[in-house]
């Protein structure tokens, strides 16, 4: 559905340039679920305006939809569907008119319009605000009202970006739903960028990790997550003996980054829970008795933090410490 | 493209008559200048020779709707500006509808309100003053009000796209507009018996001068080659620069 080679972008204002995007590959077959993470400001946007044919890339080529992006724009119009960050609907006008005029510029006759419309307020908890003026919506009523707009056409593969943001729990919970519907009754390939964990962990089938242009990392959640060096292990034992703990936790089959901190040892291994018995017996043996233990399996932020040296919760506060110890 | 154009078209006409006020806000400048200047020019222009033919209504009537098309199409592309920043621009050029067409729809609303407009104030001085102009003229020179509409909407357009900042658009077109203004003689006819030589040099250069001329010239019932040969074909020639550039701006890869 999608293929880009090189794609790029480069912004000049003011004398200043930015590389917003650096050379992006990317391959997305039909039906899959793609999920673009990655911090404020790597250029997920800029990578999905460009698939969209908003903006044209300094270089690189790509196929969206089985169309060529540069030589057959109107063609990849007509195939996808796009959701922007910010929305687009106009504040004055009314939502049944918005929803019409989409869908017949997508080339619906009216009575199609308004019935796939009427299908979608419905699927999207927008039923009964027809009327409304779109200004008069609260945040996530108009954010369910852009993603209404950019399905009106049944587009086979859709663009969302960060679709649930502004979002309450249950909305978002909701919006998760249908676009699992999406994909799985329709067989639309879906195409999302977030910065939400979370939801590209539970809701997209492979993820591409993107920061300062370039793509980092990419895999499904798990895979992502298994290239992690391991599981976080936290082994509590009394201050006197923890450098034998840490000495036991060394020689535990691929561990590593063992750290000896005031309450105990801290180390990763591949596998935590097969490790946990094995150290058990180890520390048995030299007689350190063991005070608690967790094991924490990696996150999507762990991958990023592994990949970038920052933290993608806080890519703006200062996890330095912590990347430090990283690197 | 058609098609395309006439839903532009519509969402933008049923967008604007949500607020008529706004139609009435704009002729209510010309509407001041009939008649709080309209009858000061009808002594001036009895006793004062190097006027061009016809009475004071007949002179000032046809400037005044220029003028409307001068200041009310020139200022549509701050509308434009609004769409652009509430992503409404982005949405409409993601969708397979022409991106011409996106423009010529706008434009076409403009053209239409422009029209209405100056259909107001020609009734208006026809029954409270004392314009006389035939009805062949008067529709000339709706066609032609159109199509000036139609080149200033467009540049405006093109020209809020091509430099998107709010503050400096409007100042921009107040720093043209006055010149251009003064320049065109539509308050006072720039005219070789009234004006020094450089002056009347200068409102030659300006396009807004003949077609003033050209919209006086219909609303006299002078429709000889002479006198509108010159001003149609200014018309011609601008109304298709502008739309050109509008096209092309709002057809760019990137908005
Ligand atoms: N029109 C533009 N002109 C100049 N710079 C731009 C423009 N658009 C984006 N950029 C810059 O390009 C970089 C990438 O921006 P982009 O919007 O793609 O980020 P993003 O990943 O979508 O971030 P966010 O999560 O905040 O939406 C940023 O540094 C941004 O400032
Ligand atoms: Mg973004």
């Amino acid at each position: 559905m999608i293929t880009a080679r090189g794609l790029a972008r480069r912004f000049t204002a003011r004398g200043r340039t930015v590389d917003a995007v650096k050379g992006v590959d990317l391959d997305v077959a039909e039906g899959e679920l793609v999920g673009f993470l990655g911090p404020n400001g790597a250029g997920k946007t800029t990578t999905l305006r460009m698939l969209t044919t908003l903006l044209r890339p300094t270089s690189g080529e790509a196929t969206v939809g089985g169309c060529d992006l540069l030589q057959d724009p109107v063609g990849v119009r007509r195939h996808i569907g796009y959701v922007a960050q910010g929305g687009g609907t106009a504040p004055e006008c009314r939502v049944h008119e918005e929803i019409e005029l989409q869908g017949r510029l997508y080339g619906l006759s009216k009575a199609d319009s308004i019935r796939r419309g009427a299908e979608l307020t419905e699927q999207l908890d927008l039923a009964g605000l027809d009327q409304r003026l779109t200004k008069t919506l609260s945040g996530g009523q108009r954010r369910r009202l852009d993603i209404a707009l950019g399905l009106i056409h049944a587009p086979r593969l859709v663009f969302f970006d960060e679709p649930t943001t502004g979002l309450d729990p249950q909305s978002r919970a909701n919006l998760w739903e249908h676009i699992r519907d999406l994909r799985a009754e329709h067989g639309v390939t879906l195409f999302l960028t977030t910065h939400y964990l979370d939801e590209a962990d539970s809701l997209c089938d492979r993820i591409l990790v993107i920061d300062n242009g370039e793509i980092v990392a990419e895999g499904s959640p798990d895979s992502l997550k298994a290239s992690v060096s391991g599981d976080r292990v936290v082994v509590g034992v009394a201050e006197d003996s923890a450098s034998a703990a840490a000495e036991a936790a060394g020689r535990l089959e691929g561990a590593h980054e063992v750290t000896v901190t005031g309450e105990g040892v801290r180390f990763r291994v591949p596998r935590g829970d097969t490790a946990m018995p094995e150290l058990l017996r180890a520390l048995d043996a030299a007689g350190i008795p063991m005070l608690s233990m967790q094991v924490q399996r990696p996150t999507l932020d762990d991958v990023f933090l592994t990949m970038t040296g920052r933290s993608l919760r806080d890519a703006e506060a200062a996890p330095a410490g912590e990347a430090a110890h990283v690197a | 493209m058609s098609r395309d154009i006439w839903l532009i078209f519509r969402r933008d006409l049923s967008l604007s008559m949500r607020n008529p006020a706004w139609i009435m806000i704009g002729i209510m400048q010309p509407v001041l200048y009939l008649v709080l200047f309209g009858p000061l020019m009808e002594r001036v222009v009895s006793n004062t020779p190097g006027f061009p033919p016809g009475s004071s209504w007949t002179i000032l009537t046809p400037a005044l709707i220029i003028q409307l098309a001068l200041f009310g199409s020139s200022f549509s592309g701050f509308g434009l500006l609004a769409e652009f920043r509430s992503g409404v621009l982005e949405r409409l050029r993601v969708t397979p509808a022409s991106r011409v067409a996106l423009l010529l729809g706008k434009v076409l609303n403009n053209a239409l309100q422009t029209v209405l407009q100056a259909i107001l104030i020609i009734v208006l001085a026809f029954l409270v003053f004392d314009l006389d102009a035939p009805f062949g003229g008067i529709v000339l020179s709706l066609v032609i009000v159109g199509l000036t509409s139609t080149a200033l909407a467009s540049a405006s357009y093109a020209l809020a796209l091509t430099i998107r900042n709010e503050q400096a658009f409007p100042a921009l077109l107040n720093a043209v507009l006055m010149p251009v203004l003064l320049l065109s003689g539509i308050l006072l006819p720039i005219t070789t018996g009234l004006a020094p030589d450089w002056l009347y040099a200068i409102s030659r250069i300006n396009p807004f001068t003949h077609i003033v001329d050209a919209e006086r010239a219909s609303f006299r019932g002078d429709v000889t080659m002479d006198a509108l040969f010159t001003g149609c074909v200014v018309l011609v020639v601008l109304t298709s620069v502008t739309v050109f550039w509008g096209a092309r701006t709002f057809r760019r890869e990137n908005a």
